[in-house]
């Protein structure tokens, strides 16, 4: 990747163009002026790049080729489910009758919008056997804090809320479920993974008592496995009053093959820029719609949209925990979901379901001899973590420089150091759009690097040599951090 | 691929899943061909009555604004649109780099210290700041002094009640201008924070320097949420003394979509740089420069990373600041596009049409027979309280019976000039002709109504 420029970022769009220069005009006012606010209310002076517009379009064109997007190529980041993204949905969303609707618009002349919204509620429903659903929160952490908020104000309803103080999360949970019990101001209490990868029934029966609010169980889990004896969990979470919540970030694996709902579970989030395949945009924006049974419906989060014979509106249940968001969600991504539900139907969910575990699956069994795999079933569901441990000991080669090393064979790394539990975690989720050829090249890189560890370990610890740049210091960075623009001397 | 796994089928595939769960009956309709996907959407944006076409006067936190062009065309590349959270910032450097501009922007935009790389929007970075500064001050109580936002009000509630938190409502100041009599003696040292909207919900311009000189005096933190364009003619709140700012980044990036996908805004002052919640990028080097040809080393160079990583979820979990994950990063990243394509004599320049064109506005309504529409407080930005010859109801009933959106019906509020108001707003983007519209139907309803001043 070559972009013209040793050193592009040395010089900011700040440090580039000349005062003065224009990149687009604002019309002038004409008419009569107002007095302004007095000078003390008013900015003395504001600091921005001044360019020309092909300057503004050639820097962020040349920042653009530094990355690498699902566009560039096969990007198997575990967990996160990078699935190529149809552009006919961006175009969609884009639609000016969608896009440029007033959030606070009479219910009447955005009928559109809020039929979109509701038949994604419904088929959301329907996919994961709920009955109810709020399409409000901004992604898959909000989703959760959103479940977890539904569970503290049923308990507090059930006058509970002032002994049940824990939530049970697996070890091999993602960061958000932790992190959103004690956001919602519970203690949390850690569950072992056992040897079969599923959680560990005992320490679980253990920790289960009137002191537990819900339990927090991904499924399938991050090992990419389905969760052994998930009803029975849920049968001795209901059992002491607690309830069971299901962290849907990895739908991708059932889509259209089992349902939350019929599982036990009393509540969840999906992710709607991973099984539903809204671009994730370097980090959003997404979307987490919460789901729930009959019993929590009436806390879910503002607004819901409700259908009655006036037509479609947005409505509040009763018993809210109230809003996430000034506004509705991230309705520009829902139209983009819709649009993918619409274009999938039914039976293409199910291959999505189908063609993503036969690519995990594969890939396991093209990888399994050449990786220690720490979690062995025999098989997977959306994705296959492996360990990097036996190229450590035999090599001193780490998942570290397996990842950079992949990068020069030209794949985005897959998710690394995680599930926790798993030491030099290579956590890969191929996807069902990626086609036989790029699941066996990925491997085949694969491969090759395992070889390589072997045969030239130095190799792997100085990689990436073709990246756009090499690996960076990241140490000062977090001492004396460098946060901001500064123009020279200040 | 089936024979290499040892399967006759790929039903074997999701044979750990119970019987009695497996393949459920699940309504879908059937699959769409894209032609009939366009047809459908097209269907479904016409059911609308709401783009651009239509004149409409609400604003409350959601504006048409003139974003330009280019801000949309850079957020369509595949490299930005199709990445992730860049983890590997070794082939993520296109996003790092821009974010890290983000921060610069808003940093110079609030005249803060730090900032973060985005939340969700200002209802729940404006919560974020409220959990910060309760973290930070170990205090319980927040104080909010309207006209606020009603949706922020919703979510600090919400977020209040996950932190249980006590929020205690400060009723307006008469003027904005000045704001400090309705704080003096309402907080003391129980509270973390104050929050305040600039312009407030009712489109006055407070004095922040004021407001909070009278919140430090109790030893909290002030929390302003701020309009970003209106940020382009009134002072930066970092150089009045704020501790927080919010604000909602959205409608300078692209169109108002419904009130979402948004952006958060959030800067805080340096001190407050491990408490932040969410992402955050730093600038650092290359470990070592690229190898010459002859073996030699280069300089490094220059390069982003995600840092300060020690306060998020996946390193923190539990003791984390925040739960935040994924973001709004594109839109961050046609804000930041929009802001550096406008640049500093564009913002100023834009905010001052846009509280120019609303001023004028306001003054011919003013004008009519039967209307008084007046701005809160000394000073106000875009938006204005207007009351006219009928109840806001119907006066907005019969706005629309003539295809105009007339505003936002502020009646039931508890300020005295929300009294049988309705709020409306004009912006640098609203047409000169949906004014002439506007001002014609009002004439038109006060004609029908037979009513006089």
């Amino acid at each position: 990747m070559n972009v013209g420029e040793r050193d592009i970022g040395a010089r900011l769009a700040f440090d580039r163009g000349s005062p003065g220069r224009r990149a687009v005009s604002v019309p002038r006012w004409e008419g009569e002026a107002a007095p302004l606010p007095p000078a003390g209310l008013r900015r003395e002076r504001l600091r921005l790049p001044e360019l020309s517009q092909g300057e503004v379009v050639r820097y962020y064109t040349a920042l653009s080729r530094l990355n690498y997007g699902i566009d560039s190529g096969t990007y198997p980041l575990g967990s996160c489910t990078m699935k190529y993204n149809p552009k006919v949905d961006d175009l969609m969303a884009a639609l000016p009758g969608l896009a440029d609707a007033h959030p606070l618009e009479a219910e009447e002349r955005v009928q559109g919008i809020l039929r979109v919204g509701h038949e994604l509620q419904e088929a959301l429903c329907s996919l994961t056997g709920f009955a109810a659903s709020s399409l409000a929160p901004a992604a898959g952490a909000q989703g959760e804090l959103a479940g977890v908020l539904m569970v503290k104000r049923a308990l507090d309803d059930r006058g509970e809320l002032g002994r049940r103080r824990r939530v049970l999360v697996p070890d091999s949970a993602h960061g958000t479920n932790p992190a959103t019990a004690a956001m919602a101001g519970f203690t949390v209490t850690q569950i072992p993974t056992a040897s079969d990868g599923s959680m560990d029934g005992e320490a679980l029966e253990r920790e289960l008592d009137e002191s537990v609010a819900a339990a927090m169980v991904t499924m399938p889990n991050t090992l990419g496995l389905w969760e052994r004896g998930i009803d029975e969990v849920a049968a001795r979470v209901h059992a002491v009053g607690a309830y069971l919540y299901a962290d849907g970030a990895n739908l991708n694996a059932i889509l259209g093959r089992a349902r939350f709902g019929d599982l036990g579970f009393d509540v969840a989030h999906v992710n709607l820029h991973k099984s539903f395949s809204t671009p994730h945009g370097g980090g959003g924006p997404g979307a987490g719609p919460v789901l729930c049974g009959a019993e929590l419906a009436p806390y879910l989060p503002a607004p819901v949209v409700v259908s009655d014979e006036g037509g479609l509106r947005l409505g509040r249940p009763e018993r809210s925990i109230g809003r996430l968001q000034q506004f509705h969600g991230s309705y520009g991504v829902l139209v983009r979901a819709y649009a993918y539900l619409r274009s999938m139907g039914l039976d293409g969910l199910r291959a999505v379901s189908e063609h993503a575990v036969l690519n995990a699956n594969y890939l396991r069994a093209l990888l399994v001899d050449a990786y220690d795999l720490p979690y062995d079933r025999g098989r997977v569901l959306h994705e296959v973590v492996l360990a990097g441990t036996r190229q450590r000991r035999e090599h001193g080669v780490r998942t570290y420089d397996i990842a950079k090393r992949l990068i020069d064979h030209g794949f985005h790394p897959p998710t690394v150091y995680f599930p926790l539990i798993v030491e030099e975690a290579l956590m890969i989720e191929p996807t069902e759009t990626e086609p036989r050829e790029a699941v066996e090249a990925f491997a085949g890189a694969m491969l090759a690097i395992a070889a390589e560890a072997a045969s030239d370990p130095d190799l792997g610890r100085s990689a990436p040599c073709g990246a756009p740049i090499g690996r960076l210091s990241a140490a000062p960075a977090a001492r004396r951090p460098d946060l901001r623009w500064l123009p020279p001397g200040e | 691929m089936l024979a290499r796994l040892g399967l006759s089928s790929t039903a074997e595939l999701f044979s750990e899943i119970p019987e009695r769960y497996r393949d459920p009956a699940i309504e879908i309709p059937p699959a769409l061909a894209e032609r009939e996907l366009v047809e459908l959407m097209r269907a479904r944006a016409a059911e609308n009555a709401a783009d651009r076409a239509h004149p409409s006067f609400l604003g409350a936190g959601a504006y048409r604004r003139s974003v330009p062009s280019i801000a949309g065309s850079v957020v369509q590349r595949g490299e930005f649109a199709t990445a992730y959270t860049p983890y590997q910032p070794e082939i993520s450097q296109g996003t790092l780099q821009a974010a890290f501009e983000f921060q610069s922007v808003v940093c110079e935009l609030t005249g803060m210290e730090v900032s973060n790389t985005g939340l969700y929007d200002a209802g729940s970075a404006t919560a974020e700041a409220v959990l910060m500064a309760a973290r930070i001050t170990r205090r319980r109580s927040v104080a909010v002094l309207e006209p606020l936002h009603p949706g922020t009000l919703d979510v600090l509630r919400t977020y209040a009640y996950a932190a249980d938190l006590d929020i205690e409502v400060l009723g307006a100041p008469p003027d904005p201008a000045d704001p400090g009599p309705a704080i003096r003696g309402a907080l003391d040292e129980r509270h973390a924070c104050l929050v305040v909207q600039q312009p407030d919900f009712l489109g006055g311009i407070v004095d922040l320097e004021l407001l909070s000189r009278a919140a430090h005096e109790s030893g909290a933190l002030v929390v302003a949420a701020c309009d970003p364009l209106a940020l382009g003619l009134l002072r930066a709140p970092g150089d009045a003394g704020v501790d927080v700012v919010t604000g909602e980044g959205r409608d300078l990036a692209g169109p108002v979509g419904f009130g979402g996908p948004s952006l958060g805004l959030f800067a805080a002052r340096r001190d407050h740089m491990r408490q932040l919640p969410g992402r955050i990028v730093g600038r650092t080097r290359e470990l070592h420069g690229p190898r010459r040809a002859d073996g030699e080393e280069e300089e490094p160079r220059t390069g982003y990373v995600l840092t300060l990583q020690a306060r998020e979820q996946f390193i923190r979990r539990e003791r984390a600041t925040s739960n935040f994950s994924t973001g709004q990063q594109l839109i961050a990243l046609a804000f930041t596009v929009a802001l550096e394509t406008l640049g500093p004599r564009g913002l100023g320049e834009s905010a001052e049409l846009c509280y120019q064109r609303a001023h004028r506005a306001a003054a011919r309504i003013d004008e009519l027979e039967g209307y008084a529409a007046r701005g809160r407080g000394s000073w106000w930005f875009q938006e204005f309280l207007v009351r006219g010859p009928l109840p806001p109801a119907e006066l907005l009933r019969r706005l629309k019976e003539r295809g105009i959106t007339g505003g936002l019906d502020v009646s039931g509020r508890p300020e005295p000039e929300a009294r049988e108001a309705i709020l409306v707003c004009v912006t640098e983007a609203t047409p000169a002709g949906d004014v002439d519209a506007l001002i014609e139907a009002l004439a038109s309803v006060a004609a029908e109504a037979g009513a006089s001043p």
